[in-house]
């Protein structure tokens, strides 16, 4: 069974940790080697995060390097671009059509580039991209869009629905579950 | 058991494993999460000490006194911790001792990006340097066994990587680890020059013995594969080889990275064609290698900079690297900035305002020197703002005294800071410090620390005076200011700037982030009073932005701290929705 490479990418305080923890609790249950690295720190302040989650039968490196990634679930359109170099060919980019603008866009030093979606997919990626702010509100919080996208993500996995709800059950205080469950659905039923 | 388990998380579970009964550390990126889940079992007392020199001095004290004791700290905590090290290596310990110290190579988190195997030599200590969780766990357990067989505290060497990375562990049963009685031994203990002398061959005795350990150390392991390559390499190095080249190459995995072997290298370099070191950082297993006469190639092929990654192994080694696509848009960086709300905002406003000479110190307020404040113009080491200041206006004179400041946080100021307020009050520049006290150690994820009056379970503690303990430094001007008032700011910076004698002001406000603290409604901007000034953009607000020439307030970003509201020169920024 060869490697599989997921990047979780996004904004600091997101909820990229949250996401990782989902992913790694749920692949570790169905028994399969698991390495997960976060970054803490300095990036959480509003910076760029990114988040390695690789999984497969025995897995050396922690970090994913350019051109490795399957998946790239991206909470901010800008963050997609940004790490899209770290995606394999023909890799699948979940993202987010939320836009947070960085500093410098914010004080008029840069500009945040048009139309990121249409160029991504223009590199030969595919592309699924979802308001997920939209349903995550619909499920109760805005700060469940971290988990309507791991919801999207899901359906591109073999996996039963059980084991993911059984991870979020793991990872999640038992007052917020059924929202993130909500959550998970909207995301996993998405159209594109 | 299986778990997923952070480095840092199985550092702690081996701590717990092995009947450490004592903590201390102070905080530093990436090592902080090691103490905070130490501090989740019952078993393990756990502090966090004002830097990590106390807190290697309060875990020898817990190991003198029989029972085993850990501190953990990041790289540059251990230049701090250096002085104790280097003596402790000659009295050794009574019971177990480990040091746990977290390297930053590619400086995530870091103002630099030193080595700590040259601790381990220099003061003549082994160092254990695990790979993967599951090591983490059972290399702390063994640093403890080591400790104690060999007499010496142990050093546990993380990385970003390891200390931040998820991997499976197999968790066991706690040892019972009993206390050791504690005997007067004067020799032993009390390091004047006699009895130092007596100990200095003794520390030169164990090193040969350790390095007899290390030949034959389950700790240090030859994995044969193709034997046209062989690569010599530990911690995260060895995973990104093994990502490359697999069963491709034959390996020599160190897990003790300090004493290194002689024989066991010797015998791997026989066994195979071409031999090369893999080693973020310095070349210091390379060296061995010369110094055994063996050719070996490894800062000729690799960077002494930065982190590595499978991709620049492939590369350096000549073997295909992958690569993805690129846009051809600029895409803007997303550099960190100071959350909506931070109280350490409206002090770098003022000392941007009044042009000053900011020396300043780490923490989140380094975030100071960024566009648009640019109103930090040093970050050294921790404490380094008040001494340089000193200095500074000891130099210049009336020149500097009247428009430079020093910078630094409630924890960084008790940290070492306060040693520089000492001096001067002794030496008496005419120096103004201004206290950031967020009332919270933020940079590394919110630890508490003596001036907050709570400890590391955040039970009530004792909280340090500031006023009192500023005044006790020998200064008598101590002022406090509420940085969200700029106003109050401007006044009180500039008067202490023109006082004849040193000040010290303390800018109080908790850090909005913390839990306690309410915000107050997100403000709004009266569009047709807004005149495109842009005064509110010099704030450096995230929640401040332009919409076609005019601020505009992110609702769900804005912390209602009001700031930019007494900023507007037009009353354009309204605290309630109303007039708006
Ligand atoms: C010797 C040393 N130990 C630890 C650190 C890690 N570190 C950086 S800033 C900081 C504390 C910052 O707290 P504080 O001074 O209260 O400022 P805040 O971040 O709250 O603004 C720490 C522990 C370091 N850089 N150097």
């Amino acid at each position: 069974m060869k490697t599989t490479n997921i990047m979780i990418v996004g904004v600091g305080g997101q909820g990229s940790l949250l996401a990782s923890n989902l992913l790694g609790t749920l692949l570790v249950e169905q028994g399969l080697d698991v390495k997960v690295s976060e970054v803490h720190g300095m990036s959480q302040r509003g910076g760029s995060v990114v988040t390695y989650v690789r999984f497969g039968e025995k897995v050396y490196s922690p970090v994913i390097d350019k051109g490795e990634a399957d998946y790239i679930v991206s909470f901010e359109m800008l963050e997609a671009a940004r790490w899209l170099p770290y995606l394999k060919s023909r890799g699948r980019v979940i993202l987010s059509t939320q836009r947070i603008d960085p500093m410098p866009v914010i004080t008029g030093a840069a500009a945040y580039p048009d139309a990121l979606i249409e160029k991504i997919k223009a590199t030969g990626a595919l592309v699924d991209a979802v308001d997920a702010l939209k349903l995550a509100q619909r499920a109760g919080s805005v700060r469940a869009a971290n988990i309507v996208l791991m919801g999207r993500l899901s359906t591109y996995f073999n996996m039963p629905l059980e084991a993911w709800e059984n991870a979020l059950k793991e990872c999640i205080p038992p007052r917020y579950l059924d929202l993130n469950k909500e959550a998970f659905k909207l995301g996993r039923n998405a159209h594109n | 058991m299986k778990r997923l388990m952070l480095g840092n998380e199985a550092v702690a579970r081996g701590l717990y494993e092995a009947g450490c009964r004592v903590v201390s550390s102070y905080p530093g990126t990436p090592s902080t999460e090691i103490t905070e889940y130490a501090a989740k079992y019952a078993d393990i007392y756990c502090e966090w000490a004002p830097n990590e020199k106390v807190a290697m001095e309060v875990s020898f004290g817990a190991s003198l006194a029989g029972k085993r004791s850990f501190c953990a700290m990041k790289h540059v905590g251990l230049n701090v911790a250096a002085d104790p090290l280097f003596t402790l290596s000659y009295t050794g310990i009574n019971a177990g001792m480990v040091i746990g110290v977290a390297d930053d190579p590619g400086m995530h988190s870091s103002q630099n990006e030193q080595d700590s195997r040259h601790y381990a030599i220099g003061a003549k200590v082994p160092m254990l340097e695990p790979s993967d969780s599951k090591e983490a766990l059972e290399f702390t357990k063994i640093a403890f066994d080591l400790s104690e067989e060999y007499d010496t505290p142990v050093l546990l060497r993380m990385c970003t990587r390891i200390s931040h990375s998820q991997s499976i562990v197999t968790l066991s049963e706690k040892t019972n680890s009993e206390t050791k009685p504690f005997y007067k031994n004067i020799r032993k203990y009390v390091m004047v020059p006699g009895n130092a002398r007596l100990r200095r061959p003794i520390v030169e005795e164990r090193t040969a013995r350790l390095i007899e350990y290390a030949e034959t150390s389950p700790l240090n392991r030859m994995e044969m594969g193709n034997a046209f390559l062989g690569i010599i390499a530990a911690g995260t190095a060895y995973q990104y080889a093994k990502e490359v080249f697999g069963k491709e190459a034959s390996y020599l995995k160190l897990g003790m990275v300090n004493p290194l072997p002689e024989k066991l290298i010797r015998e791997f370099a026989e066994k195979v064609d071409r031999l090369i070191v893999i080693e973020e950082l310095d070349p210091i297993i390379e060296t061995h290698c010369r110094l055994l006469g063996l050719s070996v190639e490894g800062k000729t092929l690799f960077p002494m900079i930065g982190e590595f990654s499978q991709n620049l192994i492939s590369e350096k080694l000549g073997r295909e690297t992958k690569a993805g696509k690129t846009l051809e848009d600029e895409i803007p960086v997303r550099p960190p900035v100071m959350c909506a709300g931070c109280p350490h905002r409206g002090i770098f406003y003022i000392l941007s305002k009044l042009k000053l000479n900011v020396l300043g110190d780490i923490g989140c307020y380094a975030l100071g020197a960024a566009v648009p404040l640019n109103a930090m113009h040093t970050c050294i080491c921790m404490g380094s703002s008040i001494s340089s200041l000193h200095g500074f206006n000891i130099a210049l004179g009336r020149e500097s005294e009247k428009n430079t400041v020093a910078v630094i946080g409630d924890s960084t100021f008790l940290h070492t800071g306060v040693n520089s307020l000492i001096n001067i009050g002794y030496n008496g520049s005419n120096s103004t410090v201004i206290i950031l006290d967020n009332s919270i150690t933020g940079m590394t994820g919110h630890q508490q620390n003596p001036a907050t009056g709570y400890n590391i379970k955040g039970d009530p503690a004792g909280k340090v005076d500031l006023e009192a303990l500023c005044r006790a430094c020998g200064i008598n001007r101590v002022r406090v200011v509420d940085p969200y008032d700029l106003e109050e700011c401007e006044a009180v910076v500039r008067e202490e700037l023109d006082a004849d004698e040193p000040s010290v002001i303390i800018a109080r406000r908790p850090c909005v982030l913390l839990k306690h603290v309410t915000h107050g409604p997100p403000v709004f901007v009266k569009k047709e009073a807004c005149r495109s000034c842009k005064i509110c953009m010099r704030l450096g607000c995230p929640a401040i932005h332009l919409e076609n020439g005019k601020a505009a307030i992110d609702e769900t970003l804005c912390a209602g701290c009001e700031v930019c509201i007494s900023l507007c020169p037009f009353d354009a920024i309204q605290a309630d929705k109303e007039g708006v």
